[in-house]
């Protein structure tokens, strides 16, 4: 199988500071991988570099094919690498149905004349649009709270919203940090469950970040582990639980003892 | 159990205001309620008691009523840059100046060397630039939103506090090179400090409305607060409205989700400055002059106190804030310091403080109520019936 993105030899310096160290990373194409680390491991810097936030210090992204390392962020979206936020990153003031409308501004393509005189192909977009939404809003499960300001919405629902705006740009490659953050271990379960969904009936390639191993073993096909910057692992969810750098680095402080 | 029944009342209550009938009926009653307010000042004033027409000509003479409506205008255009996208201009009058020279320029004999006519009421034989209001108008709002676009392209790239100082910086530049462009390299642009006066009539429907015709200006400046009223909410229900809003909400959230920053931004700040063309033109058939010392910083400032006390981004609210404020301004305050100063034999001069109050009300409004006195609610498009009926019983 093919990799739909892949990142070669990425470094990034904040000041003096290297938050990811020559790391090369491969989503291959509809897989589920994940990304482990200990907190400030450089996990998050690497999905701002995979979006575009952050340009870096050396390295090259590549997806489906062409090199995106120094488009713009919204480009980057537009051409179908979506995201989640650790910390949720909703458009408060506005309802969950137009959260994700925002999303689609890119398909979108009505111009300000039309939008102003309401020509029918706009309202025809419009309306399709919304229909999308609502589609969207039922597969993540908040159908219900479509016109419901975002800011309004239980945590949980804020974190499927954030799911549901994120599918809006027709993702190819979906990057998911810390999903499952806040939940309780029946709604990880069903996250679990939910993620080969997105997979199984988008199609689409996912790469998460997750601190709770029980999700991170269940789910992933590989998994990479950082640590301070440097990937020091890759492999099978087995290979990675009997590997002796990782349960240094990582699973002995957590889930070695606790699990 | 108090619970749920509180809850439930609170939907049904939601229920009541629903859907876009609203925006219909508010449409609706405002159009009947300008159109009583002009039959009213057209036909029946005159004929009122001297008592009813003394207290109307200190409490709401019909010229504060139209300049109120330019203060409408002008504030909804505002809305557009600073409620809806969230960026804070500091400059607006520069637009205003702009829009207000574009009517000073092309409808009045300022240029006497040509004689251009072209549906303008005022006869064919008098020099200068005489074109119709409604050209104007269209003029007025391009040369405005082109001054947008140039001033925006660079400036939209900074963060938001340098966006704020560069417009500051346009907003006093402009109106200086109005005030001192007498003679531009021998090129009389703006007439100075003596400004450009008279202003021709506007024509409609074959009627000439003079500086007199009060009640008609009304009508055709309500008619275009209704456009922009209209325009404002078209664009806010639609794709490019949703991403400003994106934006506003969370700048790096709306990028991560395909929104073009600089492309969204730079298309509000020219939709605004397009509006504070027209509006600058409007005010100049209102005064029936162009005098640039009026385009001064307190135009900006009373413009974003408009929209901020009306509630960033929602329509009714701003029309509400620039309706009050501009009635404050014009009438209000010296109203009250009249008959304050009369009643306690005091001298203070109440309008030289309307920058205190001004002022005031930004920095409260902002400690106190951000979301300024009517809040941009959304209408819930469909109803919840069964569901809230379900999640009621099923969470308590
Ligand atoms: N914009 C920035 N400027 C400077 N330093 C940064 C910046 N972003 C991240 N860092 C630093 O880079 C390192 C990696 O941070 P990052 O957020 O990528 O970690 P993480 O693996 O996502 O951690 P967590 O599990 O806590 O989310 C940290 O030391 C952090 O302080
Ligand atoms: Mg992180």
């Amino acid at each position: 199988m093919g990799s739909i993105l892949n990142a070669e030899h990425i470094t990034v310096e904040f000041g003096g500071l290297v938050a990811v160290n020559d790391v090369s990373f491969d989503i291959p194409e509809k897989g589920i991988v994940s990304l482990i680390g200990p907190n400030g491991a450089g996990k998050t810097t690497f999905f701002n570099i995979l979006t575009g936030l952050y340009k870096p210090t050396s390295g090259h992204v590549m997806y489906d094919g062409s090199e995106i390392t120094a488009l713009v962020p919204h480009k980057i979206a537009a051409g179908g690498v979506a995201r989640t936020f650790q910390n949720i990153r909703l458009f408060g003031s506005m309802t969950a149905e137009e959260n994700v409308m925002v999303a689609m501004h890119s398909h979108l393509k009505a111009s300000l004349a039309s939008t102003i005189l309401g020509l029918p192909s706009q309202r025809r977009e419009e309306k399709a649009a919304r229909e999308e939404a609502r589609a969207l809003l039922e597969f993540v499960g908040i159908g219900k709270t479509a016109t419901e300001f975002a800011r309004n919405l239980s945590y949980g629902d804020q974190r499927r919203l954030e799911v549901a705006r994120a599918l809006a740009l027709r993702p190819k490659v979906l990057l998911l940090d810390e999903p499952t953050a806040g939940m309780n271990p029946q709604e990880s379960a069903v996250f679990v469950e939910f993620v080969h969904r997105i997979r199984d009936e988008k199609g689409i390639s996912i790469l998460l970040i997750e601190h709770d191993m029980a999700v991170v073993m269940k789910v992933s096909e590989r998994i990479t582990v950082l640590d301070r910057g440097e990937k020091i692992a890759e492999g099978t969810p087995a290979e990675i639980k009997s590997n002796p750098r990782v349960i240094e680095a990582y699973l002995g402080k957590g889930v070695g003892a606790g699990h | 159990m108090a619970i749920s029944l509180l809850k439930r009342s609170k939907t049904s209550g939601k229920k009541k205001q629903k859907s876009p009938a609203s925006a219909r009926q508010w449409a609706i009653s405002l159009t009947i309620v300008a159109i009583a307010i002009w039959a009213f000042f057209t036909y029946l004033f005159d004929k009122t008691p001297d008592a009813v027409q003394a207290w109307f000509q200190v409490w709401l003479p019909p010229s504060t009523l139209n300049e109120s409506l330019v203060w409408v205008i002008c504030a909804l255009g505002l809305n557009i840059v600073v409620g809806y996208a969230g960026l804070l201009d500091l400059g607006f009058v520069a637009f205003w100046a702009f829009g207000g020279y574009a009517a000073g320029w092309f409808m009045s004999g300022f240029f006497h060397q040509v004689n251009i006519h072209f549906g303008s009421m005022s006869a064919n034989t008098i020099p200068g630039i005489h074109l119709s209001f409604w050209l104007v108008m269209v003029i007025a709002a391009l040369i405005a939103g082109f001054f947008g676009i140039i001033i925006g392209a660079p400036t939209l790239r900074l963060k938001s506090d340098y966006l704020a100082l560069v417009t500051l910086g346009f907003g006093e530049i402009i109106p200086q090179v109005f005030t001192n462009g007498e003679n531009i390299g021998g090129f009389n642009l703006s007439n100075g400090t003596k400004g450009i006066s008279p202003i021709d009539a506007i024509g409609v429907f074959g009627k000439r409305l003079g500086p007199f015709d009060l009640g008609w200006k009304f009508l055709i400046y309500f008619f275009l607060a209704a456009c922009m009223v209209f325009v404002s909410l078209r664009i806010r229900g639609g794709r490019l409205g949703r991403a400003w809003l994106a934006i506003r909400e969370d700048e790096l959230a709306a990028s991560m989700m395909g929104v073009p920053l600089m492309r969204t931004k730079l298309t509000a700040y020219a939709v605004g400055a397009f509006s504070g063309g027209i509006g600058g033109a409007v005010y100049a058939t209102h005064v029936n002059g162009i005098f640039a010392e009026r385009f001064n910083f307190s135009i900006s400032i009373i413009l974003l106190a408009m929209v901020v006390l009306g509630g960033m981004g929602n329509v009714w609210g701003v029309i509400v804030g620039a309706l009050l404020m501009a009635w404050i301004n014009a009438t209000g305050l010296p109203a009250v310091g009249d008959t304050f100063n009369n009643t306690f034999h005091t001298q203070i001069n109440f309008p030289s403080y309307n920058f205190l109050l001004f002022g005031g009300i930004l920095v409260l409004m902002m400690l106190f109520k951000r979301d300024g006195l009517l809040p941009e609610a959304r209408l819930k498009m469909i109803s919840h019936e069964n569901d809230d009926d379900t999640s009621n019983t099923g969470g308590h």
